[in-house]
């Protein structure tokens, strides 16, 4: 049957206009729009004591100058907090402009309004800001001694502290289990900043209709319905005078999920007070210092265990640096120590961690969202405990596996939705079997034989990963067939490149059994669909998916039942293929759905022939009933929410062979192979470009990508020439195989993939350059001079 | 700053334009001449987003000013097509082999391969490498892109 798209490498309907440079970008929006451009501290920590624009005045296409003076009481207030949580006992947030203090190089301190960004830049560079220089924290050491503070009020730097306990079956806590243990280790664990870095930066374009008070924002954003309740609330509208739209956005990773931003709140008021349409597009720069950064977080790990490598107690300890500001909560960490114990029965397990100040750009969820680090910590442990014990590292973790037969499975703790941490599905053996099939395992230790007798030195490494994806609380779907045949389904769901036109458009075909062609999907835009979350968590498929495919089933059930009616027929009898409704078995009596679609919107006007089927002469409805029956609805339309009882969990486990230059210490990955469970594939295309931009960023993060703070807390490297990402030239191949272990808790049995391509990799290639070298690898990322300094430290004893 | 008028030949049609004379020839494309397929990714010419043919070679549009552009021909993602719209080899071998997901940096890949099949139409995959590896992709981890570059390469021999 050809609409049976579901599971097919159906090819992407986003795709013609992307490639014809057709796409609507942000900075795309709005030509003849004002521009707007900031002045940002060049200061970690400093009290503003003056701002003087005197010189700045005069400059031709100057339009406005605005400090926080400035601003109405509701913009003047501090942004939003958006996650609370009990443990975040002194969160903090910055203010749209700054406010007397500056906390980190970057903070907005004066919006400049120009008619190009240009002059605006001319503006900045005009203005005259007199600061005091405070003393600056950098890095989590610096915090935890809390010489200086970052913010008056929070003693010692911690913003949050955070512990969670699962005693053993036999009632011991983790460090009794640890004591008891036959063996014991313990060790820190390290891993830097990265960001998420996507190539389009941010941007907000607004524009205000004075005439009917109403307000049109663009923002390249991963929430548009958020965005837009915080802008009604910031300034004070009605919401439904406000508009929200995420146009084409290119890359997001996780950084636009943070809302509003400052200039999401600023570029609107501006609209308004200018009566202009009013624009601002960040630069690299303004990326690199003003929006948000992810991963440095230290471990300190003490683990017990016995002689085959089962783990009886683990006790880590963990300190994140959350950077000036706490926006996004305490995500990130709650995430590493939740998803740490992956896909093990640990006999008791204790994490305990502080969330510090620093005077540095704030952090939030980037691509992962502190499963690597978790990820890094477990899959570091697990080799220690193999090399410890002389054991295969593959056997470590077999003896630790939750097995096929034990899901549902309770990990006992509380997981980022504040709902129990329990795992629906999945089958850890067969990944690992078939990881080391496609890896070829069993083989390696000749291979590295035969290089090493060449001169070479190769290595092998592993990591398993489980990733709580598609979290709540809910996403919602719209579909409807218009009397024309076609179908358009809506959900407030942002994208940011994943192919969700072509995921959702396959899904709303399948369902109804159209052809795609006939579907257009639309995502991210308030004035279709209002009510959305946004896309973060690996959730979009599985949030937004089963949405529309319940909303599409609502469609499917009244379309039945009105044709069933017109054809006389038992709607159980009938079915929807290629856009018509039949009876089963006779295909020569059939129904278009445009046709239904007509006969389900009773009419008194008819606008073409195919109308006038519907309008009160046309002998198409019995003069027995209302019209419209009671508890229906004219229109063939549905709509519906998911909202599922808790995450999805996918699984999966990467392993890559590395060579290490034994000269230079250039760390070359040679093999790169995936085994992923993320359920049932939607659209296995898809889903391995998930896979493969995953890995090449977590390749980054392993090897080459770090944020370079100096001691005054400036960004040495806040540029794509100091700062590397990785080109084509650094990423391996990446060979994929899929195990498909459908969840239990949706419709479509599907788990999110977005995010887990990058899990792993750090684990990974530490434990294969620590295999290739011999010396310890416990912190990543790590650059050819650290190996190179680190080989001269082990052979120096 | 006195303004500079320029003529440039973009996607075959002779196009003016008033610039200062610091504008880029990059905000020049897109906010004179209204074509926003090429994109800005970095503005310091390491990312090549904005990567577009100047008589017919690759070049930044964000490293080049606007009026050094005067009287030379250009051609942006918008001009690889067919005048008719059918998309250009490379065009579908991005799409059939899924080579870009947000299509921010995808302009700039377009343009890049472009002038690299026409200069060799067999590139092997150290060349195909090579010959990319000015232009990043935040999405796609380049397998695709790169499982691209050789399909365009087969379907213009197929279509020679
Ligand atoms: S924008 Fe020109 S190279 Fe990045
Ligand atoms: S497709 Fe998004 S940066 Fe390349």
């Amino acid at each position: 049957m050809t609409t049976r798209l579901f599971g097919e490498p159906v090819r992407r309907r986003e795709d013609p206009r992307l490639l014809t440079g057709r796409g609507r970008y942000l900075d795309d929006i709005g030509e003849g729009a004002y521009e707007v451009a900031f002045v940002r501290s060049p200061h970690a920590h400093a009290r503003i004591r003056d701002i003087d624009v005197s010189a700045a005045i005069d400059v031709e296409g100057l339009v406005a100058i605005h400090t926080w003076e400035d601003l109405p009481a509701r913009l003047a207030e501090p942004l939003p907090l958006l996650i609370p949580h009990p443990a975040l006992t002194h969160g903090r947030t910055a203010y749209p402009l700054a406010r007397d203090v500056v906390r980190h190089v970057g903070e907005p301190v004066v919006m400049v309004v120009a008619r190009d960004r240009y002059l605006a830049e001319d503006v900045c560079g005009l203005i005259e800001v007199d600061y005091e220089p405070l003393a600056p924290v950098v890095g989590i050491e610096e915090a935890t001694r809390a010489e200086a503070l970052v913010h008056e009020d929070v003693p010692g730097n911690v913003g949050a502290h955070l512990v969670q306990e699962v005693r053993s079956a036999t009632g011991l806590g983790a460090r009794e289990a640890i004591e008891a243990a036959p063996y014991r280790l313990e060790f820190g664990l390290d891993i830097e900043r990265s960001a998420s870095m996507p190539l389009e930066g941010r941007g907000v374009h607004a524009r205000w209709d004075a005439g009917d008070r109403s307000l049109r924002v663009h923002s390249s954003t991963q929430t548009s319905t958020s965005v837009r309740m915080a802008i009604a609330a910031k300034l004070d509208l009605p919401l439904p005078q406000v508009e929200v739209v995420a146009p084409d956005v290119g890359g997001g990773f996780g950084v636009k999920i943070v809302h509003p931003w400052p200039e999401e709140v600023l570029v609107p008021w501006a609209a308004m007070l200018l009566g202009h349409e009013v624009r601002w597009t960040e630069d690299r720069r303004e990326h690199f210092v003003s929006s948000a950064h992810e991963r440095a977080q230290t471990h300190h790990v003490r683990v017990g265990f016995d002689e085959r490598g089962r783990v009886l107690g683990l006790d880590v300890t963990i300190v994140h640096d959350h950077g000036a500001y706490t926006p996004y909560g305490i995500i990130v960490p709650i995430i590493t120590s939740t998803q740490l114990p992956g896909p093990y029965k640990l006999g008791a397990y204790r994490v305990e961690f502080s969330s510090v100040y620093t005077n540095t750009v704030q952090v939030t969820p980037y691509r992962g969202a502190g499963r690597p680090q978790a990820v890094f910590c477990m899959e570091r442990t697990m080799d220690r405990v193999a090399e410890h014990l002389g054991l295969d590292r593959t056997a470590v973790r077999e003896a630790n596996f939750i097995q096929p037969e034990e899901f549902p499975y309770d990990q006992g703790l509380i997981f980022q939705d504040g709902r129990p941490l329990i795992y629906d599905s999945g089958d850890y053996p067969e990944s690992l079997r078939r990881l080391k099939d496609l890896v070829g395992w069993d083989d390696f230790p000749a291979l590295k034989e035969q290089a090493a007798k060449q001169g070479r030195r190769i290595g092998i490494g592993l990591g398993c990963y489980v990733e709580g994806t598609g979290v709540g609380p809910y996403e919602g779907g719209h579909v409807q067939v218009t009397s024309d045949g076609r179908v358009h389904v809506s959900t407030g769901l942002t994208s940011q490149g994943q192919g969700h036109e072509t995921v959702f458009a396959q899904i709303a075909a399948s369902e109804l059994g159209v052809p795609i062609e006939r579907v257009s999907v639309v995502t991210g835009d308030t004035r279709r669909f209002g009510y959305a979350v946004g896309t973060f968590a690996s959730r979009a498929a599985v949030m937004s998916g089963n949405a529309i495919a319940l909303a599409c089933g609502k469609v499917r059930e009244k379309a039945l039942r009105i044709a069933a009616d017109a054809l006389e027929a038992d709607p159980g009898d009938l079915e929807i293929v290629e856009g018509e409704v039949r009876v089963v078995g006779s295909p020569g009596t059939a129904l278009p759905l445009a046709t239904v679609a007509v006969l389900s919107n009773p009419l008194r006007y008819a606008f073409d022939e195919e109308a006038g089927r519907a309008t009160q002469f046309a002998g198409t409805s019995s003069p027995d009933r209302p019209p419209v029956a009671e508890g229906d609805e004219p229109g063939l339309e549905g709509r519906d929410y998911y909202s599922p009882i808790r995450s999805t969990f996918a699984s999966g486990m990467h392993a890559a062979i590395v060579e290490t230059d034994p000269l230079t210490a250039e760390i070359r990955i040679l093999r790169y192979a995936v085994v992923h469970d993320c359920g049932n594939l939607i659209n296995p295309m898809i889903v391995e470009g998930q896979i493969h931009g995953g890995v090449a960023q977590g390749v980054g993060g392993a090897l080459y990508e770090r944020m370079v703070y100096d001691e005054h807390g400036q960004l040495l490297n806040a540029s794509f020439m100091d700062f590397l990402m990785p080109y084509a030239t650094e990423i391996p191949r990446v060979e994929t195989a899929h195990l498909q272990t459908p969840s239990p808790l949706n419709p479509l049995g599907v788990k999110g993939a977005g995010e887990a391509g990058v899990i792993p990799v750090s684990a990974v290639i530490a434990s294969a350059v620590e295999d290739a070298e011999g010396i310890r690898i416990d912190r990543m990322p790590i650059s050819p001079s650290e190996l190179f300094d680190l080989r001269r430290a082990a052979s120096s004893g | 700053m006195r303004d500079i008028a320029i003529t440039l030949t973009v996607n075959g049609i002779v196009r003016r334009a008033t610039v200062p004379g610091r504008r880029l020839l990059s905000d020049c494309l897109r906010h004179d001449l209204g074509l926003t397929g090429t994109h800005v990714g970095c503005e310091h010419g390491v990312c090549g987003c904005c990567t577009v043919l100047l008589d017919g070679q690759p070049v930044r549009s964000c490293l080049m000013f606007a009026a050094t552009a005067d009287g030379h021909e250009v051609t942006t993602v918008e001009g690889l097509a067919e005048p008719d719209g059918t998309l250009s080899p490379v065009q579908r071998a991005f799409a059939e082999c899924h080579g870009l997901q947000c299509g921010f940096c995808t302009p700039g890949f377009l343009c890049t391969v472009t002038a690299l099949l026409r200069d060799n139409p067999a590139p092997g995959e150290e060349e195909v490498v090579e010959g990319i590896s000015g232009n990043l992709c935040r999405c796609t981890g380049y397998q695709n892109i790169v499982r691209a570059v050789h399909r365009a390469a087969e379907i213009l021999a197929e279509e020679r």
